[in-house]
């Protein structure tokens, strides 16, 4: 078996499934934020169960309309604030956590070997610590609440092979955004996506999460990448139990739908280019492309790696007359380890606003939203119709590299070039 | 869950999102007959009217990608949307909509034997779809009894409602 496989067979209870098979799966966790928590919550209440499964395996985070924006969001706030209480769940307030997706690992949440589904379709970035990790709506949430189970269709598995060595300023976001150009946005539905190869083994856990993050833009129910050393070393003092990695590798006769290779080295910075996740090109041929607003974080690329990198690509340059950069750490941890390394005051100092740890204007309910005619580079993962602001704006997705050169220069621009400049 | 639907279709195209179909500004709203109202309104503002009288909605692959947002298919449900049926379903959207009791059936083939406006006949049962106004016929996989099941109590609440009280 696979590792997806290898998962959901134990949390069934068998010692084997098999892709089509449908199983009734044990949840080690199940996590729910201020857009989705309140329909689970009224859900949950119809259902009749008093109390949730396990206090212990439920995690409510407010991350989107974060701060309150509104009195809708506020109450919606409430809402939750006041489930967690009564039910005495884990609970991340504004300004305690973060963005879901970081704060789950981050606060030891997301374990090798588990079964977490959240009610955000990105819950499919866990995947990056070896846990099937998929996304569900509030009422199913609910249904887990109440009894602690889900069922599930044993995912036929896509094997991604990458190999070779990342050229400067070309980062995993790049490589998934050239998988999802190549593969499509329904390349792999209701699949498995499994990385794997040299050059998984040796990428940080912030690119291992980037990449099973954007698993869903192509349609699959998972990303996953098996555990090691790397996972082990930043799960240490944050996950309370470690299993056995071994048990959590794919079999070497491990059955696969099909397989395909992808070589980094290969790779310039990409972009998606509106309004499809999959409408990808290398940056050298989308042309002159000016911007209005540049954005750098989110649960994609919001990570302290991803700050260095645009702190890297700004220090000592200014964001563009008629440009807006918003750079939002994707934690409340990402945000203090950010102003200790001095990168706030290099974003600051180049004329960014840097905001408080949420979703931001990712989603566009909350803040940063985008104007009809506007066009904004972003390190988020959907470049939709609308999904920013005004259906009439332009999103184009970029490393967190490409989005601050682009900021500096008012332009989608290569960061090597404005490098070569300097 | 009545087994037999008839409506008018109103036809999509491929990969449909959940931002189309309800954008995130609208995520703070509660009440379903509220969200209804910007139902697609990224896509069609004339839409909430054209649905209202009950419409059969059809579209092309991965309808409904995107984020697990359950508004979308309320939204969609409470705006007269009796069904969508499409070539492939994101698979967030598929059981978020099984889950509210709004019907969804894939079914290879069907945005090329559909145009907006056709009268269309689809009895869940059997697993068949007729374009009345053109004559194609399709059979469908039947889905899983359980699911069935769910459809058939209205949705998740009321399935796992009626199994708590056995």
């Amino acid at each position: 078996m696979n590792i997806t496989e290898k998962i959901l067979a134990k949390a069934s209870g068998k010692n084997e499934v098999h892709p089509g098979e449908i199983v009734d799966a044990n949840v080690d966790m199940v996590m729910v934020h201020d857009l989705t928590g309140p329909l689970a919550v009224e859900a949950f209440r119809k259902i009749g169960t008093q109390k949730v499964w396990d206090n212990k395996k439920v995690v409510v985070i407010l991350d989107h309309q974060v701060p309150a924006e509104s009195v809708k969001a506020a109450e919606l706030h409430k809402t939750m604030r006041k489930f967690a209480h009564d039910q005495n769940l884990t609970f991340y307030d504004v300004g305690r956590g973060g963005i879901c997706h970081q704060v789950m690992p981050e606060k030891g949440h997301v374990a090798p070997g588990n079964v977490i589904v959240g009610a955000d379709s990105h819950t499919c970035t866990y995947g990056a610590f070896g846990a099937f990790a998929t996304g569900i709506g509030s009422t199913e949430a609910a249904a887990v609440f109440a009894t602690g189970k889900i069922w599930f269709k044993v995912p036929p598995t896509i094997k991604i092979n990458v190999k070779g060595k990342f050229k400067k300023f070309v980062t995993p976001k790049d490589l998934i955004l050239n998988i999802i150009g190549n593969l499509s946005v329904d390349g792999a539905i209701y699949k498995a996506a499994e990385f794997r190869g040299p050059t998984i083994k040796t990428m940080s856990v912030a690119g291992r999460m980037t990449l099973c993050n954007m698993a869903v833009e192509m349609g699959a129910k998972n990303g996953i990448i098996a555990p090691d050393e790397t996972i082990a070393e930043f799960l240490k003092d944050r996950t309370p139990k470690m299993p056995d990695f071994k048990a959590l590798q794919s079999d070497k006769d491990a059955e696969y739908e099909r397989t395909v290779d992808f070589d980094v080295s290969k790779i310039e910075p990409q972009v998606a280019c509106p309004s499809s996740v999959d409408n990808v090109k290398p940056i050298s041929e989308v042309g002159d492309v000016p911007i209005e607003q540049a954005f750098i974080g989110s649960c994609t690329n919001g990570r302290i790696e991803d700050l260095r990198l645009a702190a890297q690509v700004m220090k000592g340059k200014k964001v563009k007359d008629g440009v807006r950069a918003l750079v939002i750490p994707a934690s409340q941890e990402v945000w203090r380890q950010a102003m200790q390394e001095g990168l706030l005051e290099i974003f600051t100092d180049a004329g960014a606003i840097v905001c408080g740890s949420a979703c931001g204007p990712c989603l566009g309910g909350h803040i940063g939203l985008l104007a009809a005619g506007e066009s904004c580079v972003s390190s988020s993962n959907r470049n939709f119709i609308g999904r920013m602001g005004s259906p009439k704006a332009n999103v184009y997705l970029a490393s967190p590299a490409t989005v601050a050169a682009s900021a500096v220069t008012g332009k989608l621009t290569d960061p090597r070039k404005l490098e070569a400049k300097a | 869950m009545q087994t037999k639907i008839k409506g008018k279709a109103i036809k999509f195209g491929n990969n449909i999102d959940t931002d189309v179909i309800l954008p995130g500004k609208y995520l703070i709203l509660v009440d379903p007959n509220d969200l209804a109202k910007h139902a697609l309104e990224g896509l069609d503002t004339e839409f909430v009217a054209k649905a209202k009288p009950g419409v059969i909605l059809v579209g092309g692959k991965n309808f409904g990608c995107g984020s697990s947002r359950e508004q979308a298919p309320l939204a969609l449900k409470y705006s007269g949307v009796k069904c969508v049926i499409a070539e492939s379903f994101a698979r967030i959207f598929f059981r978020n909509a099984i889950n509210i009791g709004l019907p969804v059936i894939e079914c290879k083939g069907i945005s090329s034997a559909v145009e907006t406006g056709d009268e269309l006949a689809v009895d869940f049962a059997v697993g068949k779809i007729e374009n009345t106004s053109n004559g194609k016929k399709f059979q469908v996989e039947k889905l899983p009894p359980f699911i069935m099941e769910i459809l058939a109590d209205g949705g998740l609440i009321e399935n796992l409602r009626r199994k708590m009280k056995k």
